[in-house]
C-alpha cells in the first residue's frame, strides 16, 4: 500500500470526508463502468467486485481518519467453468486495485503450474520466487491453481510452491495480490486439502455460466470487433447452435463461442471464394445461416 | 594522517554517503527498473578495489516491475552473508551499451579494517607501491 499519496486528516469524531469526492478522485468509476459495459451478464461477479471496490474505498477513508492502518487481505479466488471471463475480470481487478492504491503498478502476471513448479529437486523454489518477484507491485493470477497440489504423488514439487506462495501471501501483503482461479468443485477440493490457503483468501467470487441470450450478445460483440455481422437468419441459427452446443461435452462458454465464430468466418470465406462472383462490402461482412449450419454440431450432433 | 576515517570502502555509487535506507534503495531500484535495466545482487568478502567480479546471489532479475522483489532478494542475501559486502548492479542491455549502468553497495561489514600500503623494493632504487587489505590476511569466509 502506497501511503505517501494519502494525506492524513486530523481526526476527531466529527471529521468529515466526502466519500463521493473520494470516489471520483480515485477514477475507479471508469473501470467499473467499463466492466459493466464490456462484460455481458456475470451479475453476481459485478456485484461482488463493486462491493470489494466499495470496501476498499471506505478502508481508504478510514485510513485517512487514522482508524485503520493494516492493509486488508486482498487475495481472491475466482471459481467458475471455463470461458466465463475469469482472466478478463482479474485484469480489471488489477486496474481497480491500482487506482485505489492497493497495488503500486497494477500489472497482471498470469501463470499456471508450469511456471511455478520445477522439474527436479531445488528447481521449484527459485522458479516460484522468480514469478513472485515479477508480479510484485501487481497481481499474480494463478490459473487452474488446483494443479499445484497433487495428492496422488507425494513427491510432487507443487507443495513446495504452495508453501512459498503462502509465505509471500502473508508477509508481502503490501506488495502483491494473489488471485487463484479454476473450476469450482476442484478449487473446493484444493482448499479443503490446503486449509492454510483457504484462510489467507478473503474473497471468493463465483462465476456463473452464461445463458443462451448472454452468449449470443457476446458473439455479436466479438463479431462487431472484427467488423462482421450476422444476417437476421444467421442470428437465429447461431442461437440454435449455442443451445445445441451447450448440451455437448467440453462446452467452454465464451471460448466456445469464439471458436464457433472463427469456424463460421472460415466457412464464409470459403463460400465467397467458391461462389466467385463480384462482392459487395456487405457480402464480406455478413455471416449467413449456411456458414453456421455446416457445423458438425448440426450435422452429426458432435463437437467440431 | 587518516584520509578515510572509518576505513569505509568507497566503490560504486553513493559510497561516500551514509548507508542507504531500504526506502532509498527502493527508490534507486525503481529508477533502474523504469529504464528497463536488469538488476542483480552480488556479494564478496574481498574488498580490494580491483576485485571486479563478485559472487552472484541468485540469477539476475529480468522483467520486474516493482523494486519489492529485489529488496526481498537483498534481504535474503543480507541474512545469508550478514558481514559481507553486498552490492546491487543494474545492467543495461541496450545494443552498444551492454554494461552495468548502476552499481552500489547495500551491505558492508560492521568493522572494516581498511588497507595497508605495501612497498616493494624493485630494481635499482625503485619502489613499487600497492595496497593490501588487512581483512584478506584471513581465509575466505572468515574475514569479517
Amino acid at each position: 500500500m502506497n501511503d505517501s499519496n494519502i494525506p492524513v486528516v486530523p481526526s476527531n469524531d466529527d471529521a468529515r470526508i466526502d466519500l463521493e469526492a473520494e470516489f471520483r478522485s480515485s477514477n475507479i468509476k471508469e473501470v467499473l463502468d467499463k466492466l459493466d459495459s464490456e462484460l455481458i451478464g456475470l451479475v453476481p461477479v459485478k456485484t461482488r467486485i463493486r462491493e470489494i471496490a466499495a470496501l476498499l474505498l471506505v478502508d481508504r477513508v478510514r485510513r485517512r481518519l487514522e482508524l485503520s492502518s493494516e492493509t486488508p487481505t486482498l487475495h481472491m479466488c475466482f471459481s467458475g467453468n471455463p470461458g466465463t471471463g475469469k482472466t478478463t475480470v482479474a485484469m480489471r481487478m488489477a486496474q481497480i486495485l491500482h487506482r485505489l492504491g492497493y497495488v503500486r503498478e497494477g500489472h497482471l502476471v498470469a501463470v499456471t503450474r508450469d511456471d511455478l513448479v520445477g522439474q527436479y529437486i531445488g528447481h521449484t523454489a527459485p522458479k516460484t520466487k522468480e514469478v513472485i518477484k515479477k508480479a510484485m507491485g501487481g497481481v499474480l493470477f494463478i490459473d487452474e491453481a488446483y494443479y499445484l497440489y497433487k495428492p496422488e504423488n507425494e513427491r510432487d514439487y507443487g507443495q513446495e510452491s504452495i508453501e512459498i506462495l503462502l509465505q509471500v501471501m502473508e508477509n508481502n501483503r503490501d506488495d502483491l495480490v494473489v488471485i487463484l482461479a479454476g473450476y469450482k468443485d476442484r478449487m473446493d477440493k484444493f482448499f479443503s486439502s490446503n486449509p492454510g490457503m483457504r484462510s489467507r483468501i478473503a474473497h471468493h467470487v463465483d462465476f456463473p455460466d452464461y445463458s443462451v441470450d448472454e452468449l449470443l450478445a457476446i458473439a455479436k460483440i466479438m463479431l462487431k470487433a472484427q467488423n462482421y455481422l450476422f444476417s437476421p437468419e444467421a442470428e437465429a441459427m447461431f442461437r440454435e447452435y449455442i443451445g445445441r452446443r451447450m448440451k455437448l461435452p467440453h462446452f467452454a462458454n465464451g471460448r466456445s463461442v469464439r471458436n464457433a465464430l472463427d469456424r463460421a468466418r472460415l466457412r464464409q470465406a470459403n463460400r465467397l471464394f467458391v461462389a466467385g462472383r463480384s462482392l459487395a462490402k456487405r457480402d464480406v461482412m455478413t455471416i449467413e445461416p449456411e456458414d453456421i449450419l455446416a457445423s458438425r454440431v448440426f450435422q452429426e450432433g458432435e463437437t467440431d | 594522517m587518516m584520509t578515510n576515517p572509518g576505513n569505509r570502502v568507497t566503490q560504486g555509487q553513493f559510497s561516500f554517503l551514509p548507508d542507504l535506507t531500504d526506502a532509498q534503495i527502493s527508490a534507486q531500484l525503481k529508477y533502474a527498473l523504469k529504464n528497463g535495466w536488469a538488476v542483480s545482487v552480488e556479494y564478496t568478502d574481498d574488498p580490494h578495489p580491483r576485485n571486479t567480479y563478485w559472487e552472484m546471489f541468485g540469477n539476475p532479475m529480468f522483467d520486474l516491475k516493482d523494486p519489492a522483489g529485489i529488496l526481498m532478494e537483498i534481504n535474503s542475501c543480507r541474512k545469508t552473508f550478514a558481514s559481507h559486502y553486498i552490492r546491487v548492479t543494474a545492467f543495461n542491455s541496450t545494443r552498444g551499451v551492454e554494461s552495468p549502468t548502476m552499481s552500489f553497495i547495500v551491505n558492508r561489514p560492521k568493522k572494516e579494517p581498511g588497507f595497508g600500503l605495501a612497498r616493494q623494493e624493485a630494481d635499482g632504487r625503485n619502489i613499487r607501491y600497492t595496497v593490501h587489505s588487512y581483512a584478506t590476511d584471513k581465509p575466505e569466509g572468515e574475514r569479517y
